[in-house]
């Protein structure tokens, strides 16, 4: 584990999970965790759709006893404390708002559970902070989803917890209320200090507001880092698909050679710098992101000290800030690349032959299952910073 | 209806004419589902109910073999409730122990079934149920067996001195109360446990992870939340436990009687149409005043 293993410096301290595991019958949901999240960080997890995330919440929560493993707030283990007990407030999911109170007593809640009887003027500061200054007297059933979410952000935070645990909370929400909730949390969060803990689904989401970010996949982390690393170096094709898109083709390596690697791939001769490989021998996937990917119509066009492929566009959609073409490899994958539409450089038509190259100092290798074969991303009509 | 196909609608297009047969048979449906059980009520409820309201105010000096006169006789009212109403006391008095045993024992059971049986749910349901599977009356002389002086039980109590070396449960208002809680007890439960089951377990978490401990969380979510079942099952408990007789006529003594067992003589013993007539209509009216009353305070504080 990380060399913080006492919270003396901080007396409230940090959130470490230590060999946390979740078994549901013979299924592991959450399989032998490990994490140190620093006090007041932003951490947020990410990963598909029945990966653990919200079961390691509920852990964290107090509400799933799980199966082995630890919860350490500081130095104390919370694990076996009841929920009501951890200085731990959930957004949950599904919001689980209180149907028979109005907003305001919903948002009033804990605060009035742990004794505190003065509570206008914080419950209405929090109903301003999510913009329903006028919803106080409204039902759960009369707020649409989003306010629902809000109603549920506002409920958990106003208890200003050490920890807060985030599932999904802006989920349902449309993108500029997105984008601006999202800068309240992260003022709120950094203000207060409070640890954040976020699930999300958004990729742009976590990599803007979290300071380290884990992606989680079949119960297990798979990488762990702060945004620009792990989108710029993935450890696992997983990663590199999740988190972003990335072209993946199927490479051998032989061994460093210098401050090189050397890969084989479709025939072709390529290198990748030895601080960029996450494996130096055998099946490799040689990568790149699809905006690292340049196209040019002919090889002497080519930058020096790039490395390229030939191939043919066959799709073009325009998005606005960027085109996004496909392009058709000789040995028939396809690669994805990304121009930006800066007004410079014409488009380039569907049908016209391409010569796709990027610089080395931008690809990775990663390691392959034997036999896999290229793992492009080709899914032109899934923008980057979708859900996914 | 010509005339009326022709007038435009507010967007200026000229209303299509409706089909005539369908439209007419669609706003009929309605009272046609209606018809059955209106005509039932009003043969079965509303004439009896009518007759009964008259035969309260019977001239009390007739008799069956004399003939009835009505005579307004208001007077049966006041008469009736001055010599009965120790009876009628102990009617609500009775039924309302019962019902504080029933909601102690019922609540915690039906919460039971409906949160945490899992896989036993409807097993339980059908345990809850089964008793009503045998008369009534079957199952309070079953009770009359167990309480009996030299059954079991009261050998139990007797050897644990909680009861005298002569004392007894039968005949006493003990086992009147116990029979009442007995047999109404499901359908106090069952309404409950309707309730609990649409409860939705995320919010009793949502309400452990905003600080409320468990007793908290009953007090703020469950019980506000179960409400409408509570309210439906105490009423449906309450009022045929008032008006019963089978009870206190089997596992009590005339000490014991409630108004019930004087309107069952009234009518089938003295003959004395008028006044059981009028504790009939006692009965009721007092029953609608406590469920009044009831719905009024219940209805504003937690209900939804
Ligand atoms: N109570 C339970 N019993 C059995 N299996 C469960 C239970 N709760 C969760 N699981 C399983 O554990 C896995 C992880 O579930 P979890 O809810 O943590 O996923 P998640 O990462 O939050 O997914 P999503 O992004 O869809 O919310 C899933 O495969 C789920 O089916
Ligand atoms: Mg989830």
């Amino acid at each position: 584990m990380s060399a913080k293993t006492t919270g003396h410096d901080t007396p409230a301290g940090d959130l470490r999970l230590v060999n946390l595991t979740k078994r549901f019958g013979i299924f592991t949901a959450v399989d032998d965790l490990g994490l140190t999240i620093p006090q007041g960080s932003f951490f947020a997890l990410l990963g598909a759709s029945g990966c653990g995330k919200t079961t390691t919440l509920r852990m964290i929560a107090g509400l799933e006893q799980p199966t082995s493993g630890q919860v350490l707030l500081g130095d104390r283990d919370i694990a076996r404390l009841r929920p009501y007990k951890r200085p731990v407030n959930t957004v949950f999911q599904s919001y689980a708002l209180f149907p028979h109170l109005n907003i305001f007593d919903n948002v009033a809640f804990g605060l009035r559970r742990r004794g505190i009887r003065s509570v206008d003027d914080e419950v209405m500061r929090m109903l301003a902070l999510v913009q329903l200054d006028d919803f106080g007297h409204r039902r759960p059933a009369q707020l649409s989803g989003g306010q629902q979410q809000r109603v549920a952000l506002a409920r958990a935070l106003i208890n200003r917890p050490q920890v807060l645990l985030l599932d999904e909370p802006l989920g349902a929400l449309d993108l500029k209320l997105r984008r601006q909730m999202q800068i309240e949390l992260k003022r709120i969060q950094t203000e207060v200090g409070i640890t954040f803990v976020h699930v999300t689904h958004d990729q742009e989401e976590a990599m803007t507001m979290a300071d380290t970010v884990a992606v989680m996949n079949a119960g297990k982390i798979e990488q762990l880092g702060a945004p620009a690393d792990i989108y710029e170096y993935p450890a696992t094709a997983f990663v590199a698909n999740f988190l972003g898109q990335s072209n993946l083709l199927a490479a051998e390596a032989a061994g460093p050679a210098g401050s090189d690697v050397p890969v084989t791939a479709h025939g072709a001769r390529y290198s990748v710098p030895a601080v960029r490989a996450r494996v130096a021998t055998g099946p490799v996937y040689l990568g790149v992101r699809p905006e690292k990917l340049h196209l040019v119509d002919a090889a002497d066009r080519v930058p020096a000290g790039h490395q390229y492929v030939t191939g043919a566009v066959t799709d073009a959609s325009y998005v606005g800030v960027s085109t996004q073409y496909l392009v058709r490899t000789e040995w028939g994958s396809e690669l994805s690349a990304f121009a930006a539409n800066s007004g410079l450089g014409g488009r380039v038509p569907v049908g016209a032959s391409v010569v796709a190259h990027w610089d080395p100092r931008h690809a990775f290798l990663l390691p392959r299952q034997p036999g896999a074969d290229d793992s492009t991303a080709g899914l032109l009509d899934e923008p980057v910073g979708a859900s996914s | 209806m010509t005339a009326l196909a022709h007038v435009p609608t507010p967007t200026g297009q000229p209303a299509a004419p409706p089909p005539l047969p369908r439209g007419g048979r669609r706003r009929l449906l309605p009272y046609l589902l209606l018809l059955p059980g209106a005509a039932w009520l009003l043969l079965f409820f509303a004439v009896p109910l009518f007759q009964l309201a008259a035969a309260s105010l019977y001239d009390p000096s007739g008799s069956l073999s004399t003939g009835y006169a009505l005579t307004w006789a208001f007077g049966n009212y006041p008469d009736a409730l001055q010599a009965y109403w120790p009876q009628f006391g102990r009617s609500f008095l009775y039924a309302g122990i019962a019902l504080v045993l029933a909601v102690l024992m019922g609540y915690p059971l039906a919460y039971a079934i409906a949160q945490k049986a899992g896989r036993w749910k409807s097993l339980l349901l059908v345990c809850v149920v089964a008793p009503m599977f045998t008369s009534f009356l079957v199952r309070t002389l079953a009770w009359k067996t167990i309480l009996s002086d030299n059954g079991w039980l009261v050998g139990l109590l007797r050897d644990v001195h909680l009861l005298g070396p002569d004392g007894r449960l039968l005949a006493t208002p003990v086992a009147v109360v116990l029979g009442l809680t007995y047999n109404f007890l499901p359908f106090l439960v069952l309404p409950l446990y309707a309730s609990l089951e649409r409860l939705d377990y995320r919010l009793l978490e949502a309400a452990g992870d905003l600080y409320a401990s468990p007793v908290q969380t009953f007090r703020r979510v469950t019980l506000p939340l179960s409400m409408p079942g509570l309210i439906a099952g105490t009423l449906l408990f309450f009022i045929p436990a008032t008006g019963d007789y089978i009870n206190a006529e089997l596992l009590g003594t005339p000490n014991e009687y409630m108004v019930g067992n004087v309107i069952d003589s009234a009518f089938l013993v003295r003959l004395d149409y008028p006044q059981g007539a009028a504790l009939s209509f006692l009965l009721m009216a007092a029953i609608l005043a406590v469920v009044f009353v009831y719905l009024r305070r219940a209805g504003t504080e937690e209900v939804l």
